[in-house]
C-alpha cells in the first residue's frame, strides 16, 4: 500500500501487507453490516412511521427460522476473523531460527539498544533490508511497549523477564518507534525512530560505528572481574560450578528432579537469584548477584554465555549434551569433594 | 374511547413521593428507592461534569502536536483522572442506580426493592469512595492512568495512589450491595402473575448487570487492596524488583474491569428494548433470544479478558484461547441488534426524543462492536493495541452506546419521574447534536490509530494533527450538546408542562400509577395476565395490516 | 413473612457467592506464588504451630455445630438451650481470635513479619542458613528457599488470615447482636430469620478457614524430618 491513502502507514516489513489485508477485511464486514443496519432502520422508520396516532401494529413474537439464522451467519464470519487472526499472529511470534539479535533495554524515558556486533544505539535503530532482526528485550523500570507502526508489530517490555519481537524490514526508510504503554512522565517523548538501510549502507553504516566492544566480549570482561570463573571456569568448563560451555538452550536437570531449558531467562535467574535453581549434582553455594550488575551487564553476561562452544549453543541445533556437566575438570584442580555440599 | 387511553389510570391524588415528606432528613434518611434514585441522579451527574471537564482538557491539549497546553505530568493527571470518574463514578453506578433503582420495584409491580436500607447503605458507599477520591484529585492527583499498571504504580508514581484506590474500592462495595439487592428483589418479590418472561427486558438486563456486579466487584476490591499494600508495605506481589509478577496485575485488573464493561453496557441494552418496543408499540422480536443473550453476554463476559494482554508475554496458547472467545462474546450481542431492528418492521414508529436515541444506539453500538472485533483478531490487535483505535472503539461503546441509551432513558420515563414533560422540540434537537458531535469527536481516531497515534501522549508527530483538530471540533458540539438536556430538564422541573399518568400510552406496569408515582408506587398490588409489550388492540382502531388475539410466530 | 424470610436468605447467600470472589483472590495469588517457591513455601509453614493451628480448626467446627444448635433450638422455641447455643458459639470464636493473637504474637517475636524478614544491623537474622544447628525459635530455610520468597509466604499469611480474622471479628459482633436480642425474646419460631442468616455467614468463615488450614499449615511437614 503505498502512502498516498492517507489510512494506513507506511509497509515496510513482511507482515505489514499481511496486516493490512486482514484489516481492510475486518473493515469490509464492519462497514457493510453497519451500512446494512443503518439502512434497514433508516427505511423501516420511514415506511413504518405512526400515521394516526392511535394505530396498533400487529404483533410478531420472533422467528426461530431467523435467529437460527443470524446467529450461525455471524458466528461463521467471525471464525474466519478469528482464525485468519491466530494464524498470523502464531507466525509473528514465533522468532525465526537464524534471525540477527539486537538486544534492547527500554527505561524512562528512553531506549538502548546493542547490536550483537558491539555498536550501541540510543532511540534508534538501524537494520538492514531483506534480513531477519529479532529483538530481545527489557526494562530497567516499569513496563514499556517497543512498536513501530510501519512494521505492524509491538511486544510489551517488561522488566525482570526477556520478551522478544521479529521482523524482516522491506522498505528502506526512516520509520517511527514508540514507546506504546503508558510509562510515566515523559511516555509521549520515549519515541524514536528505526532506520531501514540498502545491505551495503548498512554496513557501511556499521563499520563507521565500531568502537565499543561487542555484547560478546564485554560479557567475557565482566565474567572475569565479577568472579565467575573461579566456580565456571575461565571457558565455562565448570568446576565447584556447573559447565557453561554449550548451556544455552540446553535442557537442565535440576535437584530435585526437574528439568528446564536454559535460555536468557534462566540463565539471568542463576546470576540474580541461584539458589532458585540448583543443578542437580550440585550444592546451593553460588551467591546473588542481584543489585551488583545492571541490566546491560545481564545482557553482555548472556551474550558470553551464549557464544561458549560445546555442542548447542546454536540455536535450533538439537540439544545433545547430557545433563550432567562437561568436560571433567582435573581432579587435582577443583577437588571433586567439594561439589556435593549438603 | 380509545383503547390506548383505556389503560387503566389511577385517579390523581395531590400526594406523591416527592411532596410525601419535606425537609433534608426525610431526603437523607429514605428508604424509598425512587428518592434514592434521585440522590444517585444528582451525584451521577455532578461526577460526569468533571469527568468531562477533565475531556474537554484532553482534546485542548490535543488540538496542537506539541505539549503546550499542559505539563506532561498534569496532562497524565487529567487522562487519569478522567477515566476514574468516568468509569467508576459515572458509567457504572449510572443506570442501574438511577433508572434501576427507580423503576425495577415498579415494573414488577412491588412495593419498593429487598432491602431498601442496604439500598441507602450503597449511596452513601458510593459518597464516601467519591469524597476520597476527590480528595485525591485536588491533593495532586493520580498519574498512573486508570488501569494502574505495575509496578509504576506500585514504585514509580509519585501520586496520590493509595487514596484514589481506596476511593475505587470503597466504591465497589456500593456496586455489590446494589447487585444483591437486584437479584434479591427480582427473585422474590414480583406480583402475582409476572412470572420470569413477563418481565420487561429491562429487568432481564438488569439481573444480568447484577450478576457480574456481585461476582466481578469483589475482585478488583481485593487487586485494589494488594496494590495498595504493596504501595505502602513495599513487598513484592506485582514488583519484579522485589520478586513479584507485573503481569499478575494486569489479569487480576482485567478480570473484573472486562465484565465491567458489560456492566456498563447491558443496562443501556435493556433501556434500548424499552424504547424500541414502546416508541414502535411492538413487542420485541424474539423476546426470549434478548433475554437469554443479556445471560449469555454476562457469563462469556468473564472468560474474555486475556484479550486486553495480547502483547503482554501471555502465552500465545491462551491468546488464541481467549481470541476465540471474545469472538463468540459478540454474538450476541448481534443477536440483539438484529431483533431489534426486526421489532420495527411493521411497527408504528414515533419519532419522539428517546426513540431517537435508541436508534442512534443501534447504530453506533453496531460500529462500537465490531471495531471490537478488530482488536479480538490477534494479528491486527498487535498492531492496534495501545493506539488511538482502542480509544474510539470504547468511547462509541461507552458513549455511543451507553450514554445513549441513558439518555433516551432518562428522556423517557422523565414524565414518570418528575411528573413534568420536557420540550419535545429541544429533546430532539439535542439528540441531534450530540450524534452529529459524538461521531465527529471519534471517527477520526480510528484513522489516526491505525496510523500508529498512540494513545496517552500528549504531545505527537505533526501528521496525526488533522485527526486531532476534527476531534477536538467535535468534542465542543458533544460538550455542547450535553449541556442542552442538563438545562432544559432542571427547567421543566419548575415550569414544565405537567405530565399525566400514561402520557406516551403505554402498556407497562410503571405507566399504570400516577407521575409522580406515590411513595407506595401502587394503591393495590397489581395482578398480572398480560405480555411484557402487550398492546391491547381494538376492532374500530386503525391498524397496520389485520391482526388476530394470538401473536404470530412466521 | 415469608417471602422477607426467603428473601433475606437469599441475600445472604448472594453475599457470601461475592466473598468467595474476594477470597479468591488471594487462594489465587497462594496458587501462584506457591507453585513458583515450592521449597520457600514449605520452610515458612514449617514454622507456624500446627498444633495451635489445629486447635483452632477443631474450635471452629466446633462453633459451627453449636451455631447450628442455636438455630435449630430457635426454631423449635427453646429460649434456654438457644441462648446457651449462641454464648457457646461466641465464646468459642473468641477462643480463635485469642489462639490467633498467640500465633500472631510468636511471628512478631521471631520477627516474621513482611518488612522486617531481611536482616539489618542490630539484629540477627530471623531466619538459619540450610545446614546451621536448628533452632527453636528460627526458621529453617529448605534447600532452593531465599528469604524474599520466605517474606511472600507471610505476607499471603497474614493478609489471608487477617482477612478471615477481620470477618471472625465483624461475626462476632453479629453473635452479640443476636445474643442481645435473643434475651430480650426477639426470636421466636414465626421469626428467627436472622439467627439463620448469620448462621450461614459464621459457617462461610469456618469453610474458608478449613480451606486456609492446610494450605497455609500443612505445607511440607514431610521434609521437615527427612
Amino acid at each position: 500500500m503505498q502512502s498516498w491513502i492517507p489510512l494506513v502507514p507506511d509497509s515496510a516489513s513482511t507482515f505489514s501487507w499481511k496486516v493490512d489485508a486482514l484489516y481492510f477485511y475486518l473493515s469490509g464486514v464492519t462497514l457493510f453490516f453497519t451500512l446494512l443496519i443503518s439502512a434497514v432502520l433508516i427505511f423501516f422508520v420511514i415506511r413504518y412511521r405512526r400515521r394516526t396516532p392511535y394505530e396498533i401494529p400487529r404483533p410478531i413474537a420472533g422467528s426461530h427460522k431467523l435467529e437460527t439464522l443470524w446467529t450461525i451467519i455471524p458466528f461463521l464470519i467471525a471464525m474466519t476473523m478469528f482464525a485468519w487472526g491466530a494464524r498470523l499472529y502464531f507466525e509473528q511470534y514465533k522468532p525465526p531460527q537464524n534471525a540477527i539479535e539486537v538486544y534492547v533495554v527500554g527505561k524512562q524515558w528512553m531506549w538502548k539498544l546493542q547490536h550483537a556486533t558491539g555498536q550501541r544505539e540510543i532511540n534508534e535503530l538501524h537494520v538492514p533490508v531483506g534480513r531477519k532482526i529479532k529483538l530481545i528485550m527489557t526494562s530497567e523500570d516499569v513496563i514499556h511497549d517497543f512498536f513501530v507502526p510501519a512494521f505492524r508489530t509491538k511486544t510489551d517490555v517488561v522488566p525482570g523477564r526477556y520478551t522478544t519481537l521479529w521482523f524482516e524490514a522491506t522498505k528502506p526508510g526512516k520509520y517511527h518507534l514508540f514507546c506504546a504503554e503508558y510509562c510515566g512522565m515523559n511516555h509521549s517523548g520515549m519515541t524514536g525512530s528505526v532506520i531501514v538501510m540498502e545491505p551495503r549502507e548498512f554496513d557501511n553504516w556499521l563499520s563507521g560505528n565500531t568502537g565499543s566492544t561487542t555484547p560478546t566480549v564485554a560479557g567475557q570482561q565482566l565474567f572475569q572481574t565479577l568472579g565467575c570463573v573461579s566456580c565456571h571456569g575461565a571457558n565455562g568448563e565448570g568446576g565447584r560450578g556447573p559447565t557453561l560451555a554449550g548451556l544455552f538452550r540446553r535442557e537442565q536437570q535440576l535437584e530435585g528432579g526437574q528439568k528446564v531449558i536454559a535460555d536468557e531467562a534462566y540463565i539471568k535467574e542463576s546470576i540474580t537469584n541461584p539458589q532458585a535453581k540448583i543443578v542437580a549434582g550440585f550444592g546451593p553455594i553460588m551467591p546473588t548477584f542481584q543489585g551488583q550488575v545492571t541490566e546491560d551487564q545481564l545482557i553482555q553476561l548472556i551474550a558470553f554465555i551464549k557464544s561458549l562452544p560445546g555442542g548447542a549453543a546454536t540455536p535450533g541445533a538439537s540439544p545433545a549434551a547430557t545433563p550432567t556437566e562437561g568436560p571433567a575438570p582435573s581432579p587435582a584442580a577443583t577437588g571433586s569433594p567439594t561439589r556435593n555440599i549438603r | 374511547m380509545k383503547a390506548i387511553e383505556s389503560f387503566e389510570t389511577p385517579r390523581p391524588s395531590e400526594v406523591n413521593y416527592i411532596n410525601a415528606q419535606y425537609g433534608l432528613k426525610s431526603w437523607l434518611l429514605t428508604k424509598d428507592h425512587k428518592r434514592i434514585a434521585l440522590l444517585y441522579l444528582g451525584s451521577i451527574t455532578f461526577f460526569f461534569f468533571i469527568g468531562g471537564l477533565y475531556a474537554m482538557m484532553i482534546r485542548l491539549e490535543l488540538l496542537t502536536p506539541q505539549g503546550d497546553l499542559l505539563q506532561s505530568t498534569t496532562y497524565n493527571k487529567v487522562f487519569t483522572q478522567h477515566g476514574i470518574i468516568m468509569i467508576f463514578f459515572f458509567l457504572i453506578p449510572s443506570i442501574p442506580a438511577t433508572l434501576g433503582n427507580f423503576l425495577i420495584p415498579m415494573m414488577i409491580g412491588a412495593k419498593d426493592l429487598a432491602f431498601p436500607r442496604i439500598n441507602l447503605l450503597s449511596w452513601y458507599i458510593y459518597l464516601l469512595g467519591g469524597i476520597i477520591t476527590i480528595y485525591a484529585l485536588l491533593a495532586g492527583g493520580v498519574d498512573t492512568g486508570w488501569t494502574f499498571y505495575t509496578p509504576f504504580s506500585t514504585t514509580f508514581s509519585n501520586s496520590y495512589v493509595v487514596a484514589a484506590g481506596l476511593g475505587i474500592f470503597i466504591n465497589g462495595f456500593s456496586s455489590i450491595l446494589t447487585g444483591l439487592n437486584f437479584i434479591v428483589t427480582i427473585h422474590t418479590m414480583r406480583a402475582p402473575g409476572m412470572t420470569w418472561f413477563r418481565m420487561p427486558l429491562f429487568i432481564w438486563s438488569h439481573y444480568a448487570t447484577s450478576l457480574i456486579m456481585i461476582l466481578g466487584t469483589p475482585v478488583i476490591a481485593i487487586t485494589v487492596l494488594l496494590l495498595a499494600f504493596e504501595r505502602v508495605s513495599r513487598v513484592g506481589i506485582f514488583d519484579p524488583g522485589l520478586g513479584g509478577d507485573p503481569v499478575l496485575f494486569q489479569h487480576l485488573f482485567w478480570f473484573y474491569s472486562h465484565p465491567a464493561v458489560y456492566i456498563m453496557v447491558l443496562p443501556s441494552m435493556g433501556v434500548v428494548s424499552e424504547l424500541v418496543a414502546n416508541f414502535s408499540r411492538k413487542n420485541i422480536f424474539g423476546y426470549s433470544f434478548v433475554a437469554f443473550s443479556s445471560l449469555a453476554i454476562a457469563v462469556f463476559g468473564f472468560l474474555v479478558w486475556g484479550h486486553h494482554l495480547f502483547v503482554t508475554p501471555q502465552s500465545v496458547y491462551a491468546g488464541m484461547i481467549f481470541s476465540f472467545l471474545s469472538f463468540a462474546v459478540a454474538i450476541p450481542s448481534a443477536i440483539k441488534v438484529f431483533n431489534w431492528t426486526a421489532t420495527l418492521y411493521r411497527s408504528s414508529i414515533s419519532y419522539d426524543t428517546p426513540m431517537l436515541y435508541a436508534l442512534g444506539f443501534i447504530g453506533l453500538f453496531t460500529v462500537g462492536g465490531m471495531t471490537g472485533l478488530f482488536l479480538a483478531s490477534l494479528a491486527v490487535d498487535v498492531h492496534l493495541s495501545d493506539t488511538y483505535f482502542v480509544v474510539a472503539h470504547f468511547h462509541y461503546i461507552m458513549v455511543g452506546g451507553a450514554l445513549m441509551g441513558y439518555l433516551g432513558g432518562l428522556h423517557y420515563w422523565w414524565p414518570k419521574i418528575s411528573g413534568r414533560m420536557y420540550p419535545e422540540g429541544w429533546g430532539r434537537f439535542a439528540a441531534l447534536v450530540i450524534f452529529v458531535g459524538f461521531n465527529l469527536t471519534f471517527l477520526p481516531q480510528f484513522v489516526a490509530g491505525y496510523l500508529g497515534m498512540p494513545r496517552r501522549y500528549h504531545a505527537y508527530p505533526p501528521e496525526f494533527q488533522v485527526f486531532n483538530v476534527l476531534s477536538t471540533a467535535g468534542a465542543s458540539i458533544l460538550g455542547f450538546g450535553m449541556l442542552i438536556p442538563a438545562i432544559y430538564f432542571v427547567w421543566s422541573m419548575r415550569y414544565g408542562k405537567h405530565a399525566e399518568a400514561n402520557p406516551w400510552h403505554l402498556p407497562g406496569l410503571e405507566w399504570r400509577t400516577q407521575s409522580p408515582p406515590p411513595t407506595e408506587n401502587f394503591e393495590v398490588t397489581p395482578v398480572v395476565t398480560w405480555d411484557a409489550y402487550e398492546f391491547a388492540p381494538r376492532e374500530e382502531i386503525e391498524v397496520v395490516g389485520k391482526f388476530g388475539p394470538e401473536a404470530e410466530r412466521i | 413473612m415469608e417471602q422477607q424470610r426467603e428473601a433475606g436468605t437469599l441475600g445472604m447467600w448472594v453475599f457470601l457467592v461475592t466473598e468467595i470472589m474476594f477470597f479468591g483472590g488471594m487462594f489465587l495469588a497462594y496458587t501462584l506464588y506457591r507453585s513458583m517457591f515450592p521449597a520457600a513455601f514449605a520452610s515458612a509453614s514449617n514454622h507456624l504451630d500446627i498444633t495451635l493451628g489445629a486447635v483452632n480448626t477443631g474450635v471452629l467446627i466446633l462453633s459451627s455445630f453449636t451455631m447450628a444448635m442455636a438455630v435449630y433450638f430457635t426454631q423449635i422455641g427453646k429460649r434456654r438451650p438457644q441462648i446457651l447455643c449462641l454464648v457457646l458459639t461466641l465464646i468459642l470464636g473468641l477462643t480463635f481470635l485469642g489462639i490467633k493473637a498467640v500465633e500472631y504474637h510468636d511471628k512478631y517475636t521471631d520477627r516474621l513479619i513482611p518488612g522486617h524478614l531481611i536482616p539489618s544491623a542490630p539484629f540477627g537474622p530471623a531466619v538459619n542458613e540450610h545446614g546451621k544447628p536448628p533452632d527453636h525459635h528460627k526458621l529453617t530455610l529448605l534447600t532452593g528457599a531465599t528469604l524474599p520468597q520466605v517474606e511472600m509466604f507471610y505476607w499471603i499469611y497474614f493478609a489471608m488470615t487477617g482477612m478471615h480474622a477481620l470477618h471472625m471479628i465483624i461475626g462476632a459482633g453479629l453473635l452479640t447482636f443476636l445474643l442481645i436480642y435473643s434475651i430480650k425474646g426477639r426470636f421466636d419460631p414465626e421469626y428467627h430469620s436472622p439467627v439463620e442468616v448469620i448462621g450461614l455467614y459464621w459457617h462461610f468463615v469456618d469453610i474458608v478457614w478449613i480451606f486456609l488450614f492446610p494450605l497455609l499449615y500443612l505445607l511440607g511437614r514431610h521434609l521437615e524430618h527427612g
